[in-house]
């Protein structure tokens, strides 16, 4: 009698698999090949496009860093600036596509004046560039680095410190208290979100697009969320493992920090991009907007503190503190010297999904006795804590 | 990012700096460019720098030319080069002049690097300088060799059929036909010649004008005679402005290549202006003065000027002498279009 066999396969698994895998690759590079021929020639003349990614203005020159964003290469000839032809330095052939240069222009450019950079190609079309108001493009020196982490720590660290001075208060309220005050960071990171998001929108929609503009938003809220649930998960796990459920509180208000911090990080560029543009002229009422705005996230932070037993150690705190606000210092410097539109959609929304994250891991401390989580108190709480945002995000005029 | 409260602080803030920059600017600008026009900023380097770079006036990158033999046509050559045709004499006595003149269709290099798909009478931008004497017969053997639809249509006094339009006498020229106009040269003066056909202004602009001179039966005094012919290039052709504007059809040609002429000689410039999409040009000369003849219909001259302003299809004569030898330049008093090509040199020797 056979053996039953018929039942195990002839061929191993993986090398059905690479059998498989390659059938589609050559199916696949067959499609390529004939279906890239089926085609017709593309009618018309070549499609320029040409992104500037970023803009370095030194004195008696205006560097336009580039990036060829359409189909076809493009071969920037001539460039002429507010009308006038000016010399350049720069690729005598073509840039290739997503390919990248750098063109140096030589033209004596005037503080806080308006300019328009316009590209003439091989084929007389003219691509433009705005440059609203030109400043000096700041160094990226020692100098930068420590006005970045001056800044960073006047609007970051100090003011959530501030707002976590708060927790002896937070300790001694009642529950219903404490529900309206975890409803009332509810509501401050649900505004964070939003703003955040536009802010994104805003930003994606300026920049080139080569690398997509609003999807990178999408696609660091995406990622964010989700590396920051399984973060919580595994903190979960360890935690109903070791039996610890006291430290439910400080996990809590770990997440609430990460998840600030991701946003401070987006504050951070505006203050850095801010700076490398010349906004800081708007300086103090900055430092001040966001410091005010920053202390209620310290609030925040310290909410979930209140309802564990025992004293938290102080270098905890200041931890939870660098945390939520040290990002600032990065996101300044990333601001100031990268200045690239893509790359800073993209930490947006990191920070928008880390505190959507945040939120949804909040809703439940909100819940009542009778386990609703939209109750009179939490109701209140998270409207208090959209206005208080809204109010002190008025004091930054950025 | 609010951009007024931006610029009133910047306005405010920035005051010193400014200051500062305009400063330096100013000081540099003033005649820079007359003594270094060729190489401008390489010549600058480092110097440059202190009070910003480009000082030195308007350019082309690094100061490169066009290909003027690739394109077929020197706007140097073109200054001096007057198309007297071939003469027969009629039955009684009377002189017909003849030319042929082709019509092409013609990538022409406007700025280094930029390719421009001209339509172009023989070739070049601007078409050939025909000229001839008051009273003559005239005759145009056209033949149209461009793949679009073109005309000859002429300044000056002739019957309808011959007006070089749609509809009156051979009209439209098809690609591959021919024509002949034919008329009697009459007013003395300089004129000009252009295609004819819809859509009209690119049909102009697209290169198909020329100049057209009929001298007086007694002629004018002796002098070294140019022709210059102002023009201009809408390469993104949204028929909205220029992105180059030119003499004899290339930008900044003559601050490259300076206009040769000798101190004391008498010097007669034939100036068009053939502009399209902006409403008027001009011309400026600097360090001397000149006598202007409008339309050159009038032997004597209007008015005693430096300055010369021409809408579309208006022309006129300038004469003039230079009293002192060196580098002068010339260019559009519209700064603008001096700035985008429409500038070039003299240069007078003793």
């Amino acid at each position: 009698m056979p053996a039953p066999t018929a039942t195990r396969p002839v061929v191993p698994t993986w090398v059905l698999a690479a059998i498989l895998v390659a059938v589609m690759a050559v199916v696949l590079a067959g499609l390529a090949l004939v279906g890239g021929d089926a085609l017709p020639e593309r009618q018309g003349p070549p499609v320029e496009q040409l992104a500037v990614e970023r803009t370095v203005l030194e004195p008696g020159t205006i560097e336009l860093r580039l990036r060829n964003t359409g189909p076809d290469a493009v071969s920037v000839a001539q460039i002429f600036v507010n009308d006038a032809y000016a010399d350049f330095a720069g690729p005598g052939d073509e840039i290739g596509r997503l390919a990248s240069a750098s063109l140096k222009i030589d033209y004596p450019w005037q503080d806080g004046s308006p300019y328009l950079v316009s590209m003439l190609t091989s084929t007389g079309a003219v691509i433009e560039h705005q440059i609203a108001a030109a400043v000096e493009t700041p160094a990226p020196d020692a100098g930068l680095f420590g006005l970045m982490a001056l800044l960073g720590t006047y609007v970051g660290i100090i003011p959530v410190l501030l707002g976590m001075l708060l927790l002896p208060v937070l300790r001694r309220a009642s529950r219903p208290w404490m529900t309206g005050l975890m409803a009332f960071t509810v509501g401050l990171l649900a505004f964070l979100a939003v703003d955040g998001t536009i802010e994104g929108l805003d930003i994606a929609g300026a920049s080139s697009q080569a690398f997509g503009g609003v999807e990178l938003l999408f696609l660091g809220a995406g990622l964010a969320f989700l590396a920051l649930t399984a973060v919580d998960r595994m903190v979960s796990a360890r935690r109903a493992g070791a039996g610890a459920a006291g430290r439910s509180g400080y996990a809590a208000a770990l997440m609430v920090a990460i998840g600030i911090g991701l946003h401070n990080l987006g504050e951070g560029l505006a203050i850095g991009s801010a700076y490398a543009i010349g906004e800081l002229a708007l300086g103090a009422f900055l430092v001040v907007g966001f410091a005010a705005h920053n202390t209620t996230e310290g609030l925040a932070i310290a909410a979930p503190l209140s309802g564990g037993p025992g004293r938290p150690p102080l270098a905890r705190l200041l931890g939870l503190g660098v945390i939520a606000g040290a990002p600032a210092i990065l996101g300044g410097i990333l601001g100031a010297t990268v200045d690239n539109a893509e790359l800073t959609t993209f930490l947006l929304g990191v920070g928008v999904g880390a505190i959507v994250q945040v939120v949804v891991q909040l809703a439940s401390t909100m819940r009542d006795g009778s386990g609703r989580i939209l109750n009179p108190v939490s109701v209140g709480g998270l409207c208090a804590g959209m206005i208080a945002l809204y109010a002190t995000s008025l004091l930054v005029a950025a | 990012m609010a951009s007024v409260s931006r610029r009133s602080l910047l306005a405010s803030g920035g005051v010193a700096a400014l200051g500062l920059t305009v400063a330096g600017v100013r000081g540099a600008t003033a005649d820079g460019a007359q003594h270094d026009h060729g190489a401008h900023s390489h010549a600058h380097g480092g110097s440059g720098m202190a009070h910003g770079g480009g000082v030195n006036g308007p350019m082309f990158r690094g100061g490169q030319t066009v290909d003027h033999a690739a394109n077929g046509f020197d706007p140097t050559e073109i200054l001096r080069d007057f198309d007297w045709g071939r003469t027969t004499k009629l039955p009684g006595g009377r002189t017909l002049r003849e030319w042929d003149v082709w019509a092409s269709d013609h990538d022409v290099e406007v700025a280094p690097g930029v390719t421009f798909p001209a339509w172009t009478f023989n070739g070049r931008i601007p078409g050939p300088t025909l000229r001839c004497r008051e009273g003559e017969r005239l005759r145009i053997n056209f033949r149209n060799g461009s793949h679009h639809p073109h005309t000859m249509h002429f300044h000056g006094i002739h019957p309808a059929d011959m007006d070089g339009v749609a509809g009156q006498g051979a009209g439209i020229i098809e690609p591959g036909a021919t024509t002949i106009y034919e008329f009697d040269a009459e007013p003395f003066g300089l004129h000009l010649y252009h295609c004819h056909v819809g859509p009209l202004a690119e049909h102009i602009a697209r290169g198909m004008y020329g100049t057209f001179i009929i001298d007086p039966a007694g002629g004018r005094p002796d002098a070294d005679e140019l022709v210059m012919v102002q023009h201009g290039y809408n390469t993104t052709f949204d028929g909205e402005g220029n992105q180059l504007y030119a003499v004899n059809g290339i930008p900044f040609c003559y601050m490259n290549a300076p206009v040769q002429v000798r101190r004391g000689e008498l010097v007669r410039i034939y100036l068009t202006n053939l502009l399209e999409y902006d409403p008027i040009n001009s011309f400026h000369l600097h360090g001397n003065f000149f006598h202007y003849f409008p339309t050159g219909t009038s032997l004597q001259p209007l008015e005693y000027t430096d300055t010369v302003a021409q809408v579309q299809g208006q022309r006129g004569i300038l004469e003039m002498r230079f009293p002192h030898t060196g580098q002068f330049m010339f260019h559009a008093h519209k700064t603008e279009f001096a700035e985008l090509g429409w500038m070039g040199m003299f240069e007078v020797t003793g």
